[in-house]
Parts: C-alpha cells; sequence; structure tokens
C-alpha cells in the first residue's frame, strides 16, 4: 500500500480534479453579494510630486460610490508598508528604508505608484472614474539607470537616502580576502549584469475585501503565498484591523513565485475600503498593471574576481554588487542581494576567503523583491560564470576545474556564514557528464560548424540554501519573523484525517505531497486525508510558502505533529489492548502488542480515542489531534549539476538549445514527478532570462516592455526536453531528510546557459538576456566568427 | 450601458443572457452565465489563458464581442467532461501536466481544437498548437506529452 | 471600452452603407487588432461594423494565373487551402507562419493588410507577388496600396473585398520572429513572376518595401550566392527594443537568401 501512494511514489495530484474540471476557484472566480468594483488610478510619472486630487471629477461618473486617496489613508492611521529585513551597513548605520504608502502621500516614485481608488457599482464604473479622476502632477527628473544612481547629481527618489543608498553592506573577511589576492598566480575578472525580471505568474494579482459590520470584522480573499504574513503585516504594521478581527483567505492562486509573498497597495487599500463603503470591494489586476505593480525580481550589477594559485586551486573570491531595490526597499527586498546572495558565493567550493560588498540602490522603477530563487540565481550566477571564465584564462577543462575545487568534506564551513551539511558534488558532475555524453561535444561542436551553427556546452554546479529558515539565524541577521512552520493533525472520529498546515499550495502540490506522508506514516489510504491550507480562521499561523521551504519546513512540522499523534494514539491503544505503552508497535495502520498477536487498528483507535470510555482521565484525555511548531535547525542545501548544450545560427545569432542534462540532490523525494515539475518549471524560468525576458525601461522611467507582446515569456516553443536525474544525500538536519527542490532550476539554469552561449562564441562578453540580436553582435566581436565562416 | 440579449449554446446547454455592448465573451461567460474555467491573463490576446472552443475553433475569448456569439455553440473546459473525464482531462491527470492550474483550462481547449481536427498529431504540431498558451509552471513538457498521449489514446476520434 | 454600436452586416452593400454613417466606424474583421486597441482605449469607435458574416468577402478561387483570396479568409484558411498550396506554396507557408494558432484562427488577409502593420508578413507577399487589391471601389496595385506605416491607399469608406495574387514561376518566403510576438521583425518575400524578379521586405521598415539591387542580381543568377554582398542601408529601418536597425538591415540579407532557397526548393 505504502508503494503505491507513500513516500517517493508518483501519486496523481489530488488538486488536478478541479483544475482539469474547471473548477479551481482562484480570488477573481469568487463574488460577494453587493460587491462593488475598484480600480486605481496610477502615476504615469516616474518620479513627481503629487498635487490635488480633485474628487468631484470622478465622483461625476455613473455609478462611482467613492474616491480614496493618500489622505483618507493617512486619516484612518493606515500605516505604510515596511521592509521587514533590518539590514546595518559597514559603519553602523542602519538601512535607510522609508515605507510605501499604499496610496501615494506627496510623491510618487515609479510609473505605476498608485495615487487614488475609485470604487465603482461595476468594474466599468470604477474604471471610468479613474480615467477621469484628475491629479496634479509636478514631474521632477527620475534616475533609471542603476549604474547612474549612486552619483552625486542623481535626482533622489528619497531625500532621507543620500546617494540614493539604502545601505552598503558587507559579507566576509575582507583583510584574508585581500592576502588571498595578493598571493595570487592568476586573478579572473567579470563584470556581470543579473537582469530585471517580471515575474508574470498567469493568475494576475486579484483582492475581495469584505467587513462585516454587525461583527466588526474583516475578511480578504487573496492572492497571497502567505495569507497569514499578510494578516500580521496588515494588523500590526498597517493598522487595518488586530488579527482576530482579520481573516484572510488565498484560495487556489495561479503561481507565485515570489511575486504573492508581499502585502501590496491593493489588497490593502480593497479591505480597508470595504468598511468605508460598507460593500465588499472586488479588484482584479490587469495584465499591463501587473507589469508595472508586481514586484520585479533581480537587476543586480556586479563586479567580481576569482584568485587561484598555481595549481588552479581557489585562494579567494571577492564581489561588489549594485543591486537595485526600485522605487521604495519591498517587505523582504533587503534580505535578497544579501543574506540570500552573498552567503552562497562559496558554491560548491572549497574557497578560504570570501569578501562581498553590496549597495542596495533606489531608482525611479517598481520595486524589486524575491523572485524564485531570491539571491540564489544571482549567486550562482556570478560563481559559477567566475569559474566557467576562469577555467578557460587557465587552460583547464571546466568540469576538472571544479573537480579539483569541489568541498569533499563535510560539514563544512564557508567563510560566508553557511555551513554546508552534507553532499557529493563529484557525483553529480559524474553523472550528468555521462548523460551529457560530455566526450563527443568535440565532435558534435565540429559536426555543427560544418552546417554553419555554433555549439557550445555550459556547465552550472550550483549550490543553495533553501529549506527557510532557522528563526535564530534570521533573527540575528535581521528579519523581523522567524521562519519555522505549523501544523496541527486532526483525527477524526471516524479516522480520516485533516492535516492544517501554515505552507501554502499554489502549484506546488501539497494536498498531495504532504497527504502522501501522512497516509504513509499512519498507515492509512490517502483518500482518507485531507490537507487544509491558506485560510487563517482554519489555520491558527503559519509562514507559507516560498524560498523551497515546504518540504524541508513545512512537512518537518507534520512529521512532529504526526510523531505525536502515533505517541498519543498509542496510549490509546495501550489502554485498549491493557498493555503497557512501551510494549505498543504501530505499523501498517496496526497497533500490536509486541511479542503477542494481539492488535487494533487505527480506525478503531481513532474512535475510541474520542468516545473516551473508561480512560484514566489522569492519564489519558480523549481525543486524537496534536500540533507541531517545527523550527529549521538549518538552511538545507540541495545541489547539483546542470549541463546545457546549445547551437547558435551564426547567421542570426538565434540560440536553440538542443540539450539539457540536471543532476540534482534533494534530499529524500516525495513525489518524483511533482518534483521533475518544479524543476522543469524553474529550468524554463532561468532559460528565460538567460534568452528572452528583457525588463526595458526609458530613460523617462516608463516600462516599454510593458506586455507580452514586447516582453518575451518562454512559449511551447522556445524550450528543449529536459534530462533529469537526481543523486540523494539526505539532508541531516530535518526528521524527513528532505533539502526542497522549488527554485534549483531557476538557480542553475542562467549560469548553464550563459556559460554555453560564451563558449560557443569564444568570449565571454555576452550579457543577459542572450537575444538572438546580443549573440550576433558577441559574434561579431569574436575569432570564432572565422570558423564559422 | 446599453445591454443586448444573446443566445447561444454553452457545453451542449441553450443559454441566454444579457451582455453589455462592447462586453467580451470571457467576461459574459464568467459573469452572466457563471461558468468561470476560461480564465483572464491578459486580456490582449497574448497568452491564450481565456481559448474556448467557437464553433469547433479555438478562439481567444477576451477578443471575441459577447454579441458576435449570438447563435454560436461554445465549449469550456467546465464542459469537458461527461459522465467520465475526457480523455486529455485523464492524460493531463495522469501526466502531471497542472501545476497552479490557471493555463489548464486553456491549454485543454487548444489542445481539443487540434485533436478535434487532427486526431494523430507529430509533437511539432501539439507545440504549435499551444505556442498560444503561456505557462509560467510546468515549462511545458508534461503538457505536451499529456496531449500526444490524449492523441494516441483516441482522443481526436470522441470529437462532439 | 467606450460605448458604441456594434453591428453585423449579412452583405456588402450594407456594410458600405454602415461605413458611411457613424462618426468614426470602424471595420472588424478579426479581431485582434482592434479589439486589443480598444480595451487599451486607444481607439472609441461610434460603431463597429463586424465583416465576419459577409459571405462574399470569403472564399479561395484558383483562376487562370491567379488565385483569389477573399479578404475574410482566415490565415489558417489560407494555409490549408490546396489551391494555395499547390500554386503558391510560399504564400501557404507564410499563412502557416503567422503568429500563433490562435492568431491564424482569427486573424484576414484583408484586416492584416488594411492595417498596414510594419511588421505583418502579408503585405511583403503581395508586394512582391504584385497583387491587386480589390476593394468595394477599385482595383489597387499593390505597388500602390502600401503607402506608409499604418496608411494605405484605401478611402475611409472603403473596403477590401478580395486581393488577387498572380501565380509566380516560383516564390519563397523567410521570416526571422520577434520572439516575443511572432510578428516578422524581418520578413523577406522573393518571386519570379510574370514581369520579372519582385524581393519584397516588411518588418525592417515602416512599410514594406522592394530592394531593386536584389531583384537585379537574381534576375541574372537567381541563387542565395547572387545576393553575396548586398546590404541594406541600415538608415531609415526601424529600432526598438527587439532589434537596432544594424541588425534588421542584416537580417534582410539573410532572410532574402532563404528566401531565395526557399523559392528554389518549391516551399
Amino acid at each position: 500500500m505504502a508503494r503505491d501512494t507513500g513516500i517517493g511514489a508518483r501519486v496523481k495530484r489530488v488538486e488536478d480534479q478541479r483544475f482539469i474540471t474547471g473548477k479551481g476557484r482562484y480570488t477573481a472566480d469568487l463574488n460577494r453579494p453587493g460587491q462593488a468594483h475598484a480600480a486605481f488610478v496610477r502615476s504615469p510619472h516616474a518620479h513627481a510630486k503629487v498635487g490635488s486630487i480633485d474628487k468631484a471629477s470622478a465622483m461625476e461618473v455613473p455609478g462611482v460610490l467613492a474616491v480614496f486617496t493618500g489622505e483618507d489613508l493617512a486619516a484612518d492611521e493606515v500605516g505604510a508598508l515596511p521592509c521587514g529585513w533590518a539590514i546595518t551597513s559597514k559603519d553602523g548605520s542602519p538601512m535607510v528604508a522609508p515605507g510605501h504608502p499604499c496610496l501615494a502621500q506627496g510623491k510618487v516614485r515609479y510609473v505605476g505608484d498608485p495615487v487614488a481608488v475609485v470604487i465603482g457599482e461595476t468594474l466599468s464604473a470604477a474604471r471610468g472614474g479613474a480615467e477621469a479622476l484628475e491629479v496634479e502632477y509636478e514631474e521632477l527628473p527620475a534616475v533609471v539607470d542603476l549604474d547612474a544612481a549612486q552619483s552625486s547629481d542623481a535626482p533622489l527618489v528619497h531625500d532621507e537616502a543620500a546617494r540614493n543608498t539604502a545601505f552598503e553592506w558587507e559579507l566576509g573577511d575582507k583583510a584574508a580576502t585581500e592576502e588571498a589576492f595578493a598571493k595570487a598566480r592568476h586573478v579572473t575578472r567579470i563584470d556581470l549584469v543579473n537582469n530585471r525580471l517580471v515575474p508574470n505568474a498567469m493568475e494576475p494579482r486579484a483582492a475581495v475585501g469584505e467587513y462585516d459590520s454587525g461583527t466588526d470584522g474583516f475578511t480578504l480573499y487573496t492572492t497571497s503565498q502567505n495569507p497569514h504574513v499578510a494578516r500580521l503585516v496588515m494588523s500590526a504594521f498597517l493598522n487595518i484591523a488586530p488579527e482576530h478581527k482579520l481573516r484572510v483567505i488565498a484560495p487556489d492562486v495561479g503561481g507565485g513565485f515570489g511575486s504573492k509573498i508581499y502585502v501590496y497597495p491593493e489588497e490593502t487599500v480593497c479591505v480597508w475600503a470595504s468598511s468605508k463603503v460598507d460593500r465588499p470591494v472586488k479588484w482584479t489586476c490587469d495584465r499591463a498593471e501587473a507589469f508595472l505593480s508586481d514586484a520585479h525580481g533581480r537587476d543586480h550589477l556586479t563586479h567580481a574576481e576569482l584568485a587561484l594559485d598555481e595549481q588552479g586551486k581557489i585562494l579567494g573570491l571577492r564581489i561588489k554588487t549594485k543591486a537595485n531595490v526600485g522605487g521604495y526597499l519591498n517587505l523582504f527586498a533587503s534580505s535578497v542581494p544579501t543574506y540570500l546572495y552573498a552567503t552562497l558565493l562559496s558554491g560548491q567550493y572549497d574557497i578560504p576567503a570570501i569578501y562581498a560588498e553590496v549597495d542596495a540602490v533606489y531608482t525611479n522603477t517598481t520595486p524589486v523583491d524575491a523572485y524564485r530563487g531570491a539571491g540564489r540565481p544571482e549567486a550562482t550566477f556570478v560563481v559559477e560564470r567566475l569559474i566557467e571564465v576562469a577555467a578557460r584564462e587557465t587552460g583547464m577543462d571546466p568540469a576538472e576545474f571544479r573537480r579539483r575545487n569541489f568541498v569533499t568534506s563535510f560539514p563544512h564551513q564557508t567563510p560566508v556564514i553557511m555551513m554546508y551539511d552534507a553532499g557529493d558534488y563529484a557525483a553529480s558532475l559524474d553523472k550528468a557528464l555521462e548523460l551529457i555524453d560530455y566526450s563527443g561535444f568535440a565532435q558534435r561542436k565540429s559536426q555543427a560548424a560544418r552546417e554553419g551553427k555554433l555549439r557550445g556546452i555550459g556547465f552550472s554546479t550550483y549550490i543553495e540554501a533553501c529549506g527557510i529558515a532557522p528563526s535564530q539565524a534570521v533573527g540575528s541577521l535581521g528579519a523581523g519573523v522567524g521562519l519555522w512552520e505549523s501544523a496541527e493533525v486532526r483525527v477524526n472520529p471516524v479516522g480520516t484525517v485533516e492535516v492544517l498546515t501554515g505552507s501554502h499550495s499554489h502549484g506546488q502540490g501539497h494536498e498531495t505531497t504532504f497527504a502522501q506522508l501522512v497516509a504513509d506514516r499512519l498507515g492509512i489510504p490517502m483518500t482518507n486525508v485531507a490537507i487544509v491550507h491558506g485560510d487563517t480562521d482554519k489555520v491558527q499561523f503559519g509562514m507559507g510558502t516560498y524560498g523551497s521551504r515546504s518540504g524541508a519546513v513545512g512537512m518537518s512540522a507534520i512529521s512532529v505533529a504526526l510523531d505525536r499523534v502515533v505517541a498519543k494514539a498509542k496510549k490509546v491503544a495501550a489502554h485498549l489492548l491493557e498493555a503497557s505503552e512501551g510494549d505498543i508497535e504501530f505499523k501498517d495502520g496496526q497497533f500490536t502488542v509486541s511479542g503477542t498477536d494481539r492488535s487494533i487498528d487505527w480506525t478503531s483507535v481513532a474512535l475510541n480515542a474520542y468516545t473516551a470510555h473508561g480512560f484514566p482521565s489522569a492519564d489519558l484525555e480523549p481525543g486524537l489531534k496534536e500540533g507541531a511548531f517545527y523550527d529549521p535547525t538549518n538552511f538545507t542545501f540541495p545541489a547539483g549539476c546542470h549541463i546545457c548544450e546549445l547551437e547558435i545560427d551564426a547567421d542570426t545569432g538565434h540560440t536553440r538549445i538542443v540539450n539539457w542534462v540536471a543532476v540534482d540532490d534533494f534530499g529524500e523525494i516525495i513525489n518524483p514527478m511533482i518534483v521533475e515539475g518544479q524543476v522543469h518549471g524553474g529550468i524554463a524560468q532561468g532559460v528565460g532570462q538567460a534568452l528572452l525576458e528583457h525588463t526595458v525601461y526609458d530613460e523617462s522611467g516608463q516600462l516599454v516592455s510593458g506586455s507580452f507582446m514586447d516582453y518575451t515569456m518562454p512559449r511551447a516553443d522556445d524550450l528543449p526536453s529536459f534530462s533529469l536525474d537526481f543523486t540523494v544525500t539526505r539532508c541531516p538536519s530535518n526528521p524527513l531528510g528532505i533539502k526542497g527542490c522549488g527554485e534549483a532550476g531557476a538557480i542553475a539554469a542562467p549560469a548553464a546557459v550563459i556559460n554555453a552561449i560564451t563558449d560557443a562564441v569564444g568570449h565571454e562578453d555576452v550579457a543577459m538576456p542572450a537575444t538572438a540580436e546580443a549573440v550576433w553582435q558577441a559574434i561579431r566581436k569574436s575569432p570564432a566568427r572565422e570558423a564559422a565562416e | 450601458m446599453a445591454r443586448k440579449p444573446i443566445q447561444f449554446r454553452l457545453n451542449g446547454k441553450d443559454e441566454a443572457v444579457f451582455v453589455e455592448e462592447g462586453q467580451n465573451l470571457l467576461d459574459a461567460l464568467r459573469r452572466q452565465v457563471g461558468d468561470t474555467s476560461p480564465k483572464y491573463g491578459c486580456g490582449q490576446g497574448t497568452c491564450g489563458a481565456c481559448t474556448v472552443l467557437v464553433d469547433g475553433e479555438p478562439r481567444l475569448s477576451c477578443l471575441m464581442l459577447a454579441e458576435s456569439a449570438e447563435g454560436a455553440s461554445i465549449e469550456t473546459t467546465a464542459g469537458l467532461a461527461g459522465a467520465e473525464l475526457h480523455p486529455l482531462q485523464r492524460a493531463f491527470l495522469d501526466g502531471f501536466a497542472a501545476q497552479c492550474g490557471y493555463c489548464t483550462s486553456g491549454m485543454l481547449m487548444s489542445a481539443k481544437a487540434l485533436l478535434d481536427r487532427n486526431p494523430s498529431p507529430t509533437r511539432e504540431q501539439v507545440v504549435d498548437a499551444i505556442s498560444g498558451n503561456i505557462c509560467r509552471c510546468t515549462g511545458y513538457e508534461p503538457i505536451i506529452d499529456a496531449i500526444l498521449d490524449a492523441a494516441a489514446r483516441g482522443a481526436g476520434r470522441r470529437s462532439a | 471600452m467606450y460605448d458604441f454600436n456594434y453591428h453585423r452586416p449579412s452583405s456588402l452593400d450594407e456594410a458600405v452603407t454602415l461605413l458611411g454613417q457613424g462618426e468614426d466606424v470602424k471595420v472588424l474583421a478579426g479581431g485582434h487588432t482592434l479589439l486589443p486597441t480598444m480595451k487599451q482605449r486607444l481607439a472609441a469607435p461610434s460603431d463597429v461594423v463586424d465583416l465576419s458574416r459577409i459571405a462574399a468577402l470569403k472564399g479561395i478561387e484558383a483562376t487562370e494565373g491567379a488565385v483569389r483570396i477573399g479578404a475574410a479568409t482566415s490565415h489558417a484558411d489560407v494555409a490549408a487551402s490546396g489551391e494555395v498550396r499547390n500554386r503558391i506554396p510560399a504564400l501557404a507557408a507564410l499563412a502557416a507562419r503567422i503568429g500563433d494558432p490562435h492568431v491564424r484562427n482569427r486573424g484576414t488577409l484583408g484586416g492584416s493588410i488594411a492595417n498596414n502593420d510594419p511588421n505583418a508578413d502579408y503585405p511583403a507577399a503581395c508586394l512582391a507577388l504584385g497583387a491587386t487589391i480589390v476593394t468595394t471601389k477599385r482595383e489597387i496595385a499593390a505597388d500602390d496600396f502600401f503607402v506608409d506605416m499604418f496608411e494605405t491607399a484605401l478611402d475611409e469608406d472603403e473596403i477590401v473585398t478580395r486581393v488577387d495574387f498572380p501565380v509566380p514561376r516560383r516564390a519563397g518566403y523567410a521570416k526571422f520572429p520577434n520572439p516575443a510576438s511572432r510578428y516578422a521583425l524581418v520578413g523577406v518575400f522573393v518571386a519570379e513572376g510574370g514581369d520579372g524578379i519582385r524581393a519584397a521586405v516588411t518588418g525592417a521598415g515602416p512599410c514594406v518595401f522592394r530592394v531593386p539591387e536584389m531583384e537585379a542580381a537574381l534576375g541574372h543568377d537567381f541563387s542565395p550566392a547572387a545576393l553575396e554582398g548586398i546590404k541594406v542601408d541600415a538608415g531609415g529601418l526601424n529600432a526598438d527594443i527587439h532589434a537596432s536597425a544594424d541588425y534588421r538591415a542584416h537580417l534582410v540579407g539573410v532572410m532574402a537568401r532563404r528566401a531565395v532557397e526557399a523559392a528554389l526548393e518549391g516551399r
């Protein structure tokens, strides 16, 4: 039985039944009786003072119920959106992070910054009102280019942030690293761009806020990856309502990738406005609006250096990164280019000295925050490009160079906080080399050249830190929250089980994988298990889903709660079997007195727990329900090797990926199909970043790539088939041995692609996205041009 | 805004609703009819999430005036299953072709339009058929495999 | 969207009458251009005249020396048509690669050429094949039809009813698609017809144009090699976030050679 449904089984997804029949219930599908509609008025300017707002101009539009501005929010003391992770600069000063008012108060700082909201009887009325609303703007000069934003004559996005700098942070040992570089036989230096991305989950954001004057309580349906965090922020920081009067429900959510972690102005305004107009207020985001208003990802400029000795052993690594945070420092934005980034700069390598400097820089653009991988794709890109370039410069084979520098003994303390617990990097590399037939590459390359194609191969041996995260660790590093997870396992009298989890599923298949764990542990059919998530009225508290944490942390909480349930159930069984608790064994759904054939099944124990007849009440309470809050003791460290082989049409610069091999170590795997899906999807996003996705602002701060016609999303004909394989080194730090898999593809992929393209064109000057024109330009500059002709 | 009555067949059932002039079919299906299976992804005809079949043809319902649906026969994902799941639905389920589920309705309808017309497509033809449907979660491979699998199981021969 | 009156005439006469009536009347064919524009509130016509019910605008007919395609014929129908595939395979191949399947099912020949988007594919075919655009009022040679970006020779109250394509001796089309929109970043249609060789370029400039130097070279030697070294001037070509003028100029040369290859292979 466990074989088909337990851990490791390819169990079909429970949630698919509703998705394939069109019965998914996403926020935009919900309608509340009497609902009104909200339309937001957004700044058309990247930087401007907001003068008077003539509400009457909108109120005149038929069907408009109300118009609210930043003044109205301020009058109700609605707080500004905070940044929840305190980062300290090198000089000891705290980061400069003014809050983001939900509706502008005096100033707007990016095109799309919300200025006002119009509530209408119908969406059409609301939009009509929004169009009609007269807002006075006094345009200010905008600073858009990251590289220029810290110069002394750049306009200031926030008056308090000198040189548009939120913080100047460092990590590592500067002196030791300088020493390492001083002794180096060879130094590799590169400059890298990690391009800004627009997450574009297929479901645009939406919210329905509803106030019940009878109970003075609020309900918010919203597209969130973490409803409890939304409730916490709205209650503690935004003053919407105390937590016990605010219910937040995240129903089916159509993808998040990080963009739906944050509390946004729109959902906050909807729930607040519902009490003002005493009607439910619904808002759905337009795609064009989403491009402007969803938090963007990445956007780093980095100078990186690697020091090697005469044997090609790495002595040191150092980087200087400018990270674009956009117009405001968003909820987790400060952690992404710091503790989620620089702590991974050791990669899979034994590097004695590392030093990183990161400046977080404001520009008049959409705020930037965590997006699939959140800091780790940026780190992997830096490390794996450095490694590849260093190998080429010193004439070493890139696989061999890596092998020579891999960490081989564990636990391994890196110079950048992370202590890697367990891994076998050579094993993944070896498997990947075999799967891609590395030894045959040279022959394939020359064959391709005869056909006018440039073929290249690129590696990305990545490691990442996820299973976010030990509360003590992140707290000491500035996080305003703990990153444990909760689970409550409720056994019903008939023996069915509900698990209330603080994790949230928006594509990850938790209703299936979590149920697999429960079924496996309790020996009951999966159909007898329900996973409950996404409702703050049902699940007491949770931190949500991001950072590849739901397996490692979410399931570990369930595992601990299950242990407690089994322990209690054994007590009940002992009572029923008149044996001592220590003699009870539980296996495959049966409680047995060890050494005998006296047993009782799960269903009977469950029922008896609730009938509680004859329980020795001092020692044994009725009921069978246990909870756990699981705080991880360490990050987890998935790692692996991705190899990309591609072919470039030398005439056009167009790249076609011809083979992709991924050998990942995620520790224990609950459902291989779901894990493969996560890797596929992650690689697709990574390939999108590397080849296609180009976020372009013009000089005045207008987003030029503001639709799917201009921002290239990976489509079915853009992507190759992937060969996926896995190695397993159990994670030693959680009961299930799970490392997590949700972001690895996005983390590994960009470096593999760019390493392959630079291999093909014969030099390193290729930036992401490596569009056909970019590659064509690169070919024109290269010696490989002769080879193609 | 003026309202106009229109009549059409939806998943084999007669529907009659009042639509606003200028209202698109996606909105009319979701609001007036209450069929929320077609989804809004972009409103500009560039993502395929709103794909429905109109007289057997795959259409982007966000770009179709509701009024022009008068007299048409429309199919959406909500009506795909009969007493049993449609082979495409079964193949998606068996093949893990959905993650967040948001693009799934559109994918299924584009796939059905393909198989109804071409019961044994090549992989390339499948890829082309869904090239107008964006998925952010799956990397497409399981979707392509599921459609081929459904074709192999005779999905195309079961057209209306 | 703003309020407008929606009409669905069943005859061409009715359509023409309607065009003469309202304040700002727009014609609706496939809807993939007009409707997004209206939804973005960039256009607010008083009346929309939907042509999809007019039988006279549909259909493909082979005549002596030409293929006549009704203006409301979808790209998918052109791609699948036996007449087109047999007589002008390059035209069928062009239609088969427009946009994606949704676009091909809805987009129409008339809608495409009347709009004259600089990145549309059909204008290159019309110009290279020396097509005749037949309207409710007259017949216009392709050479005279495409005037400028989004501008044609059509009057406000004139509707394209069909396009007559002379059957060439051989022809080929090659396109480098915009990866996001799948429109032609650059598309080149080469045809050898009754009055010689024509090479028409779309996507590169504000409006479709011919390249006389290429035409002359191909006249001597109809082969990709004949085009070596012929460069189109980047000045005056489109530049946007997708491609610089230089790159477009380069692609014109590449696509022209590939179009000739396609013509030689009859595809």
